[in-house]
């Protein structure tokens, strides 16, 4: 069985070294063939017995056409080692989706190990090249299965490499490149997933004819790779990742480290066909080509991307005679120092599929069928992308998603191919699938690894749980939980007694997640990699399977449940005498609704147990705030509102602005005054690889637009600290009730987002949560819906020593990507969240115009934009037709923040 | 790093629980009492054995058995880039202290009192498993040499890496950072003479790992005993290796994640 081959082969170190492999080729590889009579183990064959053609793909066909691997209309496909292992070095996100394939029991691919076959090994020839003995082997191998299958079975060779094709008939291989294998299959529509040729390919000719005779180039050329690294040794050039603004596609920003500042670039022609994401090299401008203050203008896309509705033969790529720049909606401050730059080159694409619709057109006559369309993807940072269609009629009102292939330098978009459509759109589930696609939430059912994790059903408290040394029994405690109604994940519960001394004993109990989900299980992977759940209007994607979620780990009312307590003995003052940190069972004794607890709370005549210690908690933490807010606390309001939804149907019935209860801030401040005493706790023990919570603190700039705005009424904010924030937001109150509100969720616009952070990577100061003005904070109080709590619960546990700190926290590099994902993740839930407001909200008005008071909050050349409190809903009002510059009977001062009309 | 593949393969073709081929010559130094080169894949191995002989500093002489001697050593030219390496360094010292060992466990010294054996054991090429291969050629040369023994003793290593076991780890394995147990056994009398683990890892996680096999192995050897675990196949070797034959030894430790079975076959090929 063994036979051994050695050869030798040079690589470079540093310096030429030998290195000698043996290769052991073996004679118990198989086929995969079903059908085959020669092979005996066909525990992993698949390829049918009444398939006639069997398909050997080269690199390059996999590499570019995934998408059309992936439709169940290709099938009875081998996969050589060889052509994997290309792939694996070129693009892993594609030989994922392959190594998904092979997996996925519905398919047909099968892997074919040739390289270790002793009929099929191919050993590089004097002055071979890689790449051609790549292709020599692959097409012995096909050679191989052709002779081993016997004449009933075609095996087909496909490849879009000429010489490749031409060798291999030559050898009597049959070869074939995709285009017209796919054509041969009949199916119109899978044309449409081929990746659109690059220039030089194969089938150029066809596609030349359609195209307008003269081919103007559009963009610059590419630096090439080498000139690109020198001029970054240099410092001629920067490199950083493109990011494009969100609210306007025709300005980016780079990051970079080399001048230690933003690099803006203005304009597609300056962005040189760089996409959202790219790292990308940069050259400054000269400096009297910066920019200095632009109009600002509400973005107008129509007015952009004039006459772009191409249909064969039109041009699409006439050239711009000029690049039209315009500012941002909210980066109202360019500085006139700041430098731009163009791109001259990128060094990473990050290309990936993007969702959208098509820009309706008018159905072509007589082409065949075959018409280029113009895609416009949601979001709104990518530009359009010409896609080529067989099947326009069918798309016009689909969600589609599309992926970029290439973008040259003649043509004015990027061209992409067709993936595959989601569903009608303004269709509800379609629509929510769309904003779950987007922002790169797993929203698929856990696999049966991870549910093997889970403890078996029906779960109770064992008395082993009981006797565990490090557990406290603290079933007598009158425990309760208040949360919003109809909460199913019940993760904290609180309880507070009165003890002897006058002291109260108030504790705070949260779900012992770690205690089913263990570091290095398939669960806490699937659970690291979520991150966090999602909340969607009328659904919610789990972090963790649903029984842990629900049941195990949920502290639902009169049953006894595993936690993790802080218990802290208070003075009457709200003063913190002692801290426990402690696992425990508890037994709730109620699970109340905000609102209920509330009730009690005001119903005076109510004297059990459960409603008085809500009193002392709630007058507890009514002094905790008050200290809270004196210390410089930010209260900040988001538009969130409250869909009600039917049972049934699922769509809106109701909207309105969430309510916000004493009982709400009463949960809240012991549920803050938790994660601060862990995160000294865990940071004081773990000094170095805590995973804590920070809110930077904004800069000058930053809050430039909400002074303005402020400004612009009449209103003087104080921002020097957070305290004189808070104090001054607090004194903004206006003869309108909404007023304070608009200017506090203005105030929440300018400020970053708080982020998660190993403690290692950053110096004490810097540590700060600027928004709770608390010097420490991190996040331990839900760790069903939150991954970032897990780690906390698992660096408590090991700082009061009752479990080992599992060894990845001793991995600084992994535990800051763990934490990068966190803030990834939550950024998306959010993100997702808001989208699905978003979505209801318009469903909740397509049936149901409405009229309705609203605030105008930002002044722009071409209209203002307007806040609706009661929906919480923003948008623009246009004074101006739209493609219409100019100002019409009004007159509009941005600076003053006033608009006059004309002849008033 | 990918070290075993989707399909079940390793980066040189093998199955994780696969040996490489193994190659053995017997008399390969005139001079010498016994000699033996000994070949598992690229790792190639001479070992010379002069003795019983009188035993040279007379204050190390034993009076009620043999002293065994042994010196173990690495060419210049057995890793790709020569690298002068001064003898007797911490690792080669070790080494020839582990040879020793588990010599002398096998011979019997008692029949040979007041009287020396030295060993030499030269590592020509490197590929990983260098120890298992010096403690193979060792016994061969022994064997050769006619020094009577209790059993052959034969030794292969194992590792642990993408949470699976592999069999007799080559250079690239072994350079990996995994975890690797290198086991010497007595086939014909059940017993281990060498159990060794290295952790050749900076990273405390990777740590954990030996850990578990080492834990599983002490329990397998506390609960079921030796002769459970331990399956050999008989088969006299010593009366063939008395003439200068090829002799054609395969090893095959078969480390699952339950439980640890030694299956050692010996055969023999005449040339």
């Amino acid at each position: 069985m063994l036979h051994s081959k050695t050869f030798n082969k040079k690589t470079r170190g540093g310096r030429i070294q030998k290195l000698v492999r043996e290769v052991y080729l073996r004679d118990d590889i198989y086929c995969g063939a079903l059908f085959c009579k020669s092979c005996e183990d066909k525990s992993k064959a698949r390829l049918t017995a009444t398939a006639s053609t069997i398909l050997i793909l080269d690199t390059n066909v996999v590499l570019n056409q995934i998408d059309l691997l992936e439709n169940p209309a290709v099938e009875d496909v081998v996969l050589l080692s060889v052509v994997l292992q290309e792939v694996k070095n070129k693009n892993s996100a594609v030989y994922g989706r392959i190594r998904n394939l092979i997996d996925s029991p519905a398919r047909r691919f099968v892997v074919f190990s040739n390289e270790f076959h002793r009929d099929t090994y191919v050993q590089t020839m004097a002055g071979e090249s890689p790449n051609d003995r790549n292709d020599r082997a692959i097409r012995v191998a096909a050679r191989w299965y052709q002779s081993h299958l016997g004449e009933a079975v075609k095996v087909l060779l496909i490849t879009n490499d000429r010489e490749n094709k031409r060798k291999a008939t030559e050898e009597g291989v049959s070869a074939e490149t995709i285009e017209s294998y796919v054509k041969s299959l009949g199916q119109p529509a899978l044309l449409d997933l081929l990746v659109q040729p690059a220039s030089e390919d194969v089938i150029m000719e066809e596609v030349e004819d359609m195209r307008p005779s003269k081919r103007k180039v559009v963009y610059p050329e590419h630096k090439p790779m080498s000139e690109i690294t020198s001029g970054l040794t240099k410092g001629i050039y920067h490199q950083g990742k493109l990011r494009v603004n969100r609210y306007n596609p025709f300005e980016a920003y780079v990051g970079s480290e080399s001048i230690g500042d933003e690099i803006v670039i203005y304009g597609r022609g300056n962005m040189n066909r760089a996409f959202d994401g790219d790292v990308v090299a940069v050259e400054l401008l000269p400096q009297d080509q910066w920019h200095e203050e632009k109009s600002l203008s509400i973005v107008d896309e129509e007015d952009e991307e004039e006459d772009v509705h191409l249909v064969p033969g039109s041009s699409d790529d006439a050239p711009r005679t000029s690049i039209p720049v315009s500012s941002s909606t909210f980066d109202t401050n360019p500085v006139s120092s700041r430098p731009s730059g163009h791109v001259v080159g990128i060094i990473k694409r990050n290309w990936h599929s993007y969702c959208g619709s098509l820009e309706p057109m008018p159905m072509p006559a007589g082409s065949g069928g075959l018409v280029y369309a113009l895609f416009v993807s949601k979001d709104r940072r990518i530009p359009k992308i010409r896609i080529q269609t067989r099947q326009l009629d069918n798309l016009l009102d689909k969600r589609i998603i599309v992926a970029v292939d290439s973008w040259d330098r003649q043509s004015r978009h990027p061209s992409g191919h067709y993936v595959r459509s989601i569903g009608q759109i303004g269709d509800r589930d379609t629509e929510t699938e769309l904003v779950l696609i987007e922002n790169d939430i797993d929203a698929r059912p856990f696999s049966a690894q991870v549910l093997a994790c889970l403890p078996p059903l029906p779960w109770s408290v064992s008395p082993k749980d009981l006797n565990e040394s490090n557990r406290v029994d603290l079933r007598h405690l009158c425990v309760f939980s208040v949360d919003p109604p109809g909460c199913k994940d019940i993760d904290d519960a609180l309880h507070c007694t009165m003890l002897p001394t006058g002291n109260f004993e108030v504790g705070v109990h949260i779900a012992d997640v770690t205690n089913f989900v263990h570091p290095g299980t398939p669960l806490d992977d699937e659970a690291t990699q979520r991150g966090t759940s999602v909340y969607l209007v009328e659904r919610r994607i789990d972090m963790l399977p649903k029984p842990l979620t629900e049941d195990i780990c949920s502290l639902r009312a009169d049953v006894e449940r595993l936690a993790f307590s802080v218990i802290w003995e208070m003075t009457p003052e709200a003063d913190i005498i002692s801290t426990k940190y402690t696992k425990s069972v508890i037994k709730s004794r109620a699970a109340l609704s905000y609102v209920e607890a509330q009730a009690r709370m005001d119903d005076s005549r109510l004297v059990d147990p459960v409603t008085k210690d809500l009193r002392n908690m709630n007058a507890l933490a009514k002094i905790m705030r008050q200290r809270r807010i004196q210390r410089g606390a930010l209260t900040l309001a988001s538009a969130e509102v409250k869909f009600q939804i039917d049972t049934e149907t699922h769509d809106p019935l109701d909207i309105g602005m969430y309510q916000i209860r004493e009982a709400n801030q009463m949960v809240e401040e012991f549920m803050l005054a938790a994660n601060v005493s862990v995160a000294e706790k865990i940071l004081k023990e773990f000094p170095e690889c805590s995973l804590l919570r920070r809110h930077p603190t904004p800069t000058k700039e930053m809050l430039g637009p909400l002074l303005r705005t402020a400004a612009a009424v009449g209103l003087n904010l104080d921002v020097t600290s957070s305290k004189a924030l808070a104090d001054s937001l607090d004194r903004a109150v206006g003869d309108d009730p909404y007023f304070n509100k608009l200017i506090r969720i203005m105030a929440t616009r300018c400020m970053t987002q708080a982020v998660y952070f190993c403690s290692g990577e950053l110096s004490p100061p810097e540590f700060l949560h600027y928004g709770l003005a608390a010097p420490l904070y991190t996040h331990f109080t839900s760790p069903i819906r939150r991954y970032a709590d897990v780690i906390v619960h698992r660096l408590l546990a090991a700082s009061i020593g009752i479990y080992k700190l599992p060894t990845i926290f001793l991995d600084r590099p992994q535990l800051t990507s763990i934490a990068d994902n966190l803030n990834y993740r939550h950024r998306n839930a959010q993100m997702a969240s808001r989208g699905s407001v978003e979505l209801h909200t318009l469903i909740y008005f397509r049936n149901r115009p409405t009229d309705t008071e609203a605030r105008i909050v930002k002044m722009r050349s071409n209209g203002f934009i307007v806040f609706v409190p009661k929906f919480g809903i923003e948008g623009p009002v246009y004074l101006t037709m739209r493609g219409d510059k100019g100002g019409g009977e009004w007159f509009v001062d941005e600076q003053q923040q006033k608009i006059r009309k004309m002849d008033g | 790093m990918e070290f075993v593949n989707p399909e079940g393969l390793r980066l040189d073709g093998r199955r994780p629980m696969e040996m490489r081929q193994l190659r053995a010559q017997i008399g390969a130094v005139a001079k010498a009492d016994g000699s033996a080169v000994f070949e598992m894949g690229n790792t190639k191995v001479i070992a010379a054995v002069y003795g019983p002989r009188e035993v040279q500093n007379r204050s190390q002489q034993i009076n009620d058995q043999a002293l065994v001697r042994c010196e173990y050593s690495m060419a210049n030219f057995s890793t790709g880039d020569r690298r002068r390496k001064p003898k007797g360094d911490r690792r080669s010292t070790e080494i020839s202290l582990v040879i020793r060992q588990t010599m002398e466990e096998c011979i019997l010294t008692n029949l040979m009192p007041r009287s020396q054996i030295d060993i030499y054991v030269q590592v020509l090429q490197a590929d990983g498993g260098t120890r298992s291969a010096c403690i193979n050629a060792a016994t061969l040369a022994l064997a050769d040499a006619g020094i009577p023994m209790r059993d052959l003793v034969t030794s292969c290593s194992a590792g642990f890496l993408n949470s699976t076991p592999l069999l007799d780890l080559n250079y690239v394995e072994d350079s990996a950072g995994g975890p690797d147990v290198t086991v010497g056994i007595l086939p014909k009398l059940d017993k281990v003479t060498l159990l060794q683990m290295l952790r050749n890892t900076t990273s405390i996680t990777l740590l954990i790992q030996p850990y578990n096999v080492l834990e599983r192995f002490a329990r397998e050897y506390q609960t079921a005993g030796v002769s459970t675990w331990l399956v050999v196949h008989k088969k006299g070797i010593r009366a063939h290796i008395q003439a200068p034959t090829l002799a054609w030894l395969l090893l095959d430790f078969q480390l699952s994640s339950h439980h640890l079975k030694l299956v050692a076959y010996t055969g023999v090929a005449t040339s």
